[in-house]
């Protein structure tokens, strides 16, 4: 039965039949038609942000907090533009998102019109694939080919260009199950390398799980069966940023995060070990530090559903390309079926070396009675709101790391962050997608005073659909990181990294109509953060922190795992001139 | 050379393991990449090697397969054997590419460039030239009093040899087409 519609309308249609119940868009001339079939239904919910780079990092959120993939819709030109950064940062965390831009009509494209980009060229770079549709004909096979790339293999965002005509004309539309793609990257991990995996962990004397994203974006069931697989071979395991919440903080086998601003004990367990067993991570340079250096002594393998990641910058013997949630359950089987063997002895003193890492108690930090340690406000935040029903949202600088250092996160999905893009003004627009996913759930932003001012405008749209979120800013008035950097690499030089002119964040709340907390001593922050989680509505709370304080342990760039400054008084010329040119 | 072959969606064996020197030694590898003929696909993968920093030293494209509506690229491109292995993983991803073979390691193949030479001159170095054509079994393809064109055909080595003779006889112009390659064996690449 073939069904006769405008391009328009089969965009709704196609969404609808994707299961999309949410789409976080801005108008503009190139979609007028799709605004006018959105305003015609009530299966989609629009939720107009304020600008089209919130709408990408609403999305991301969204996804990231419930597995399914975000939808965006904007206009051409600068609509398209806007959305770039966006992108780049779904691509770079592979989340599942799609794009739907607007277009000129196909007979201007290339004559400079109106609101033209040649959006496909400028997204190439930064989705995982994107197409422009010329003929209505083929608009509703290629929205649905897009949800299916986007969602399959390792997920990235996808983009789809429509122009104007095309939403007008009339076509078939045919459903997602007329649909067949010939992108079907595979899942199931090869037998033989687990079979290898396996007996190096029969062996191993000191082993180490390093996990990343990919155990999230495999699905809760991928989580479930890492802790299966933590709790039977009493392995340590130790998580990239992207990776947290898949093994409980709370676990018993849990050594937090690594990296460069990762605990000491894990970055060290990793320099250490024997066995590195990485499930779902990329290696990325935040991981590893100095590369020479990185893990010298150990057998390396490497679960990824993307080929591209093995070798890539780290070479590894075993190798295993697939899902993580499919290879976990046949590593599962196969190290089952042999006896559930591990080298018992030798772990117990391997977690004994760990437990004198642990003593050197990196996290701590020196208390302040009159001032607010930014540490001391996540400790107290953690404290207070551990119990809840809880997601987390950070935008990017010292914040974000203290975040991933003091909060737990017990479950996957729970945790939303920027990690391989770093872009500061991710957290509040994600804090909107995840709290439009979960309108019960407590929403937390952590943020910092200049990360949130990127995108602040978001407030509108909090207000708009009354969404309570919180913006828990750690206002240190400083950029914070760069500070730290400045202060470490080029002679306490504080080039531009001062927030002059600040809002006073309290009227900023209520000039939008939301609330304002402004808490600047230590006495008080207890009371104030129940008085923010109280308030059913948008929060911005102003945390005043020590304005100096630096982000430990670190591993400057260019050094090894085992060479971490941990406080104040190990940072002199810990950086030297090679490690300087690094990021 | 050891073959290590990434299909798309699959390494089965680790670099690592395959090769025993996995130093800074460059390598010349020849791919040839199945591709859905769809519009922007060589964008894609040039983008990838610009953005990426890989080297082509030569690349040709041309739809192989009008009903299945697959086009051929052919790339000759240099680097380390790590290099590689990641410039064929990454072609793999792009999602439009069907199949990425290293023609370089999966057996002998066969590789053919067509050139077109410009050279002017008299006398004797006129006669030359059409002596040294007829060596490498060039073709004159257009001539004036002044110019003879040659059509030259083979691999890119007998193309750069036969520059080389041509430049002190009056060498003015060159096109080169790119390698387009072919595997000799069994191998079935549509
Ligand atoms: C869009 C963008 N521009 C610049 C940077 C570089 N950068 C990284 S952290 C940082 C400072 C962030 O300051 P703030 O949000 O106040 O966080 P703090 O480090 O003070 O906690 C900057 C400028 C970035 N990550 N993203
Ligand atoms: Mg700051």
């Amino acid at each position: 039965m073939a069904q006769i519609m405008s391009g328009a309308k089969m965009v709704v249609q196609a969404l609808i039949d994707q299961g999309v119940d949410t789409v976080f868009g801005y108008p503009g001339g190139a979609v007028l038609p799709i605004y006018d079939e959105i305003f015609q239904q009530n299966s989609i919910k629009h939720f107009l942000v304020r600008h089209e780079q919130g709408a990408v990092h609403a999305a991301e959120g969204y996804a990231r907090s419930t597995g399914k993939p975000g939808v965006v819709l904007v206009t051409s030109g600068p609509g398209a533009t806007n959305a770039v950064t966006g992108l780049t940062d779904a691509l770079m965390d592979s989340v599942p998102i799609i794009v739907m831009t607007g277009q000129v009509p196909t007979f201007m494209i290339g004559s400079d019109a109106f609101q033209e980009a040649d959006t496909i060229g400028i997204t190439r770079p930064c989705t995982k694939h994107n197409w422009l549709v010329k003929d209505t004909e083929e608009l509703a096979e290629t929205l649905h080919t897009a949800f299916h790339v986007a969602k399959t293999g390792r997920p990235g965002p996808v983009l789809v260009d429509i122009p104007k005509d095309v939403q007008f004309a009339d076509g078939t539309y045919k459903g997602p199950s007329k649909v067949k793609s010939h992108y079907q990257p595979k899942v199931k991990g090869d037998l033989k390398a687990i079979t290898e995996l396996v007996e190096a962990m029969e062996n191993a004397k000191k082993p180490i799980f390093y996990t990343g994203g990919g155990v999230i974006n495999s699905g809760p069931a991928a989580s479930q069966l890492l802790r299966e697989l933590v709790a039977g071979t009493n392995f340590p395991i130790t998580s990239t940023l992207m990776g947290l919440g898949s093994y409980p903080a709370k676990g018993e086998n849990w050594l937090g995060m690594l990296g460069m601003h990762g605990l000491y004990e894990a970055n060290m367990a990793m320099h250490d070990c024997d066995l590195m067993i990485n499930i779902g991570a990329r290696f990325d340079d935040r991981i590893t530090g100095r590369l020479d250096a990185f893990s010298p002594g150990s057998i390396k393998a490497h679960v990824d559903i993307d080929p591209s990641s093995i070798n890539k910058v780290i070479r590894v013997d075993i190798p295993i390309v697939g899902d993580v949630g499919h290879v976990l359950e046949d590593l599962l089987n196969v190290w089952k079926s042999r006896g559930r063997k591990t080298q018992n002895k030798d772990l117990k003193a391997w977690w004994g070396q760990i437990d004198i890492w642990r003593k050197v108690r990196c996290l701590d930090y020196k208390a302040d009675t009159k001032t607010i340690k930014p540490q001391y406000a996540l400790e107290r935040l953690e404290a207070l709101t551990k119990d809840h029903d809880r997601f987390i949202t950070t935008e990017v600088g010292q914040h974000q790391m203290w975040a991933a250092q003091y909060l737990g996160f017990n479950d996957p999905n729970r945790w939303m962050t920027s990690g391989g893009l770093g872009t500061m003004g991710y957290g509040f627009p994600a804090s909107i997608g995840v709290q439009v996913a979960h309108p019960d759930s407590l929403v937390i932003n952590v943020a910092g005073e200049a990360s949130w001012l990127m995108n602040m405008q978001e407030m509108g749209t909090a207000m708009q659909y009354g969404l309570p979120v919180k913006q828990f800013i750690l206002n240190n008035e400083r950029l914070g990181m760069v500070r730290q950097w400045q202060e470490l690499l080029h002679g306490e030089r504080y080039s531009q990294s001062w927030s002059e002119s600040l809002p006073d964040f309290v009227k900023l709340a209520e000039a939008f109509g939301a609330k304002g907390i402004l808490c600047s001593d230590p006495e008080d922050l207890d009371d104030a953060i129940i008085e923010m989680l109280k308030h059913n509505g948008p929060v911005i709370f102003d945390c005043a922190v020590e304005k100096h304080e630096n982000c430990f342990p670190m591993i400057p760039s260019g050094k090894a795992h085992n060479e971490m400054l941990l406080g104040d008084a190990s940072t002199d010329g810990a950086i030297d001139a090679a490690g300087s040119v690094l990021v | 050379m050891s073959a290590l072959k990434i299909k798309k969606g699959t390494t089965s064996k680790s670099a690592y393991n395959l090769r025993s020197n996995y130093d800074d030694l460059i390598e010349r590898h020849t791919l040839a990449v199945l591709v859905a003929n769809e519009p922007g696909v060589l964008a894609r993968v040039i983008g990838l090697f610009s953005g990426r920093g890989y080297n082509i030293e030569s690349l040709t494209v041309a739809e192989v397969e009008q009903d299945g509506h697959t086009s051929r690229i052919t790339i000759v491109t240099t680097g380390t054997p790590q290099v590689i292995e990641q410039i064929k993983a990454q072609l793999g991803r792009i999602v439009p590419v069907y199949e990425v073979h290293d023609l370089t390691v999966e057996g002998p193949s066969v590789e053919r460039e067509l050139s077109l030479f410009k050279v002017s001159g008299t006398g004797e170095k006129r006669v030359e030239a059409l002596r040294l054509a007829d060596v490498f079994r060039a073709n004159v393809v257009d001539s004036t009093l002044t110019n003879f064109t040659f059509e030259v055909v083979g691999s890119p080595e007998k193309i750069d040899a036969f520059a080389e003779l041509m430049r002190p006889l009056g060498l003015s112009e060159m096109a080169r087409t790119g390698v387009a390659a072919l595997s000799r064996g069994y191998l079935k690449i549509k």
